[in-house]
């Protein structure tokens, strides 16, 4: 396949950053339209066009509900995963003050898990973080024995790894919350509309935008039962849960794309997965010198991540998008913090020329064909800027 | 945000135990090298590159140590040696910021 690169004028931009967002799904457009003159009016009003948007927010807390395992009444809409993750994280903490100031964290967490540590850990809080091996799944063993220490308030796992696709062992882990009666918050964003959700969770959060839903709508749910007290001001707003009026017509096209994303997982899933397998398996035939991170197997079905030796990841990153590839990267060159990514970093792999592909919904073969046909000759010129040959 | 303790917060001559090689000594006070790659304000891959481009000047055996301040380069030397069937034998704090990582060539 010697496909050269042609000039980027003619080519359409192949999109392989779905963990980064995921593009709309077109329910959800056509969901959000509708809301949009249907379901504007603030639904806590009492007149008519008040209770369509009540209606239609109860309709997609119950669709949401369903697909995530939850009652309606646990599930709260926020205003982003990252808001969702926030609160779940500080809520519960406040809920459960008077059972200890202990938390235990996964040590790659989504950011947003780790920073609402962080102001835990600077309110005189604890913080354990617990270790990943080198696929980045956690020690169940580990994250068990340190939930059963006293005076622990909540343990945090994700479902599966944003940045390399490892699943976690969250089923493992919630048998030792429960044994220990801690809550475990899972943080299901990565994985929502992908796979199904473990159950076990006490407190569980979602970001729409990463399943085709439209950005700026995150899920929380608390089960019946979890002390929990918001860390902000007083607000009637989702159960008191969340404070601010509700986007609607947002949340009504998030539901309906997570419903739309569901059914169709059953398709997509396997295909996108077939398509990770092929680019784990053939990139390292292709390009010498790389590591293929995170576990084979026990793995989302849409990421795979790759770090190439003697490559910066810049270079890599403004080299594809030359070729027409949108894609991210955990190097630290490509990070704003010039630290590389918490993730690699806690695993141990190498964080220098790394790649994070992510496929959405609908990629085309073509697209990774082409991916497959030019990273070898951008790899090999970026060593040779270097003197590696 | 978790991270490993950073440089020049705990004790300077603080050593950090190389996970897969468990013949690691706890020494507080670094041991002599075979060389010396002075790396120290090269940004990742450069320094990984100077280590591959010298690691075959020291006999078998021999070991490297690798002066560097790019925080990737403590993650990224240790994961070279586990590529490239090298041994990270143990890293150690530099007294004004960065690590001395070192390397045993092993073929």
């Amino acid at each position: 396949m010697p496909l050269r690169a042609a000039p980027v004028s003619v080519l359409t931009v192949a999109y392989l950053d779905a963990a980064s967002t995921e593009p709309l799904h077109p329910a959800a457009r056509e969901a959000l339209m509708t809301a949009l003159d249907s379901g504007w009016a603030d639904p806590a009003r009492l007149y008519g066009t008040a209770r369509r948007a009540q209606m239609l927010l109860d309709q997609a807390r119950a669709e949401v509900a369903e697909i995530v395992g939850a009652r309606a009444d646990e599930v709260s809409f926020t205003s982003s995963g990252t808001q969702a993750v926030h609160l779940g994280v500080l809520g519960t903490l406040r809920g459960r003050r008077r059972a200890g100031r202990r938390l235990v964290v996964n040590a790659v967490e989504h950011s947003s898990v780790l920073n609402a540590a962080a102001v835990h850990e600077h309110d005189d809080g604890e913080v354990e973080t617990v270790g990943v091996d080198r696929s980045g799944r956690a020690d169940a063993a580990a994250f068990a024995e340190a939930v059963s220490r006293p005076g622990t308030a909540l343990a945090c796992l994700q479902t599966a790894n944003h940045e390399v696709g490892t699943l976690q062992p969250v089923e493992e882990v919630a048998a030792a919350c429960a044994a220990a009666d801690v809550p475990l918050l899972v943080d299901a964003a990565q994985s929502a509309g992908r796979l199904p959700i473990p159950g076990g969770w006490s407190v569980l959060t979602a970001s729409a935008h990463k399943w085709g839903g439209p950005a700026g709508v995150g899920v929380l749910a608390v089960r019946k039962g979890t002390r929990w007290r918001s860390p902000y001001p007083e607000d009637e707003r989702e159960r008191r849960r969340v404070p601010g009026f509700e986007n609607v017509p947002a949340i009504v096209a998030a539901a309906a794309a997570l419903r739309a994303r569901a059914a169709e997982e059953a398709a997509e899933g396997p295909r996108l997965s077939a398509l990770v397998d092929r680019i784990r398996r053939e990139v390292p035939r292709l390009v010498p010198d790389v590591e293929v991170i995170g576990d084979p197997v026990a793995r989302l079905p849409h990421i795979v991540t790759f770090s190439c030796l003697y490559v910066e990841g810049e270079a890599l990153l403004t080299e594809l998008d030359k070729a027409g590839f949108a894609i991210s990267s955990g190097s630290s060159c490509t990070a704003s913090t010039l630290r590389p990514s918490h993730v690699l970093e806690a695993m141990g792999v190498l964080t220098h020329g790394n790649v994070r592909v992510s496929l959405p919904r609908g990629v085309s073969e073509g697209d990774v064909d082409r991916f497959l046909a030019v990273l070898p000759d951008i790899v090999r010129r970026i060593r040779a800027s270097l003197g590696v040959h | 945000m978790w991270r490993r303790r950073s440089n020049g917060g705990g004790s300077a001559a603080e050593t950090r135990e190389a996970p897969e090689a468990p013949e690691t000594r706890q020494t507080q006070t670094e041991p002599p090298s075979d060389l010396m790659i002075d790396a120290l304000g090269r940004k990742c891959p450069i320094p990984i590159i100077m280590l591959a481009e010298q690691i075959n000047v020291v006999p078998l055996g021999g070991v490297v140590a690798v002066h560097a301040d790019d925080p990737a380069a403590f993650t990224d030397i240790p994961a070279w040696c586990r590529l490239k069937s090298h041994a990270h034998v143990a890293t150690y704090d530099l007294p004004r910021g960065g690590w001395s990582i070192h390397v045993r060539r092993n073929y």
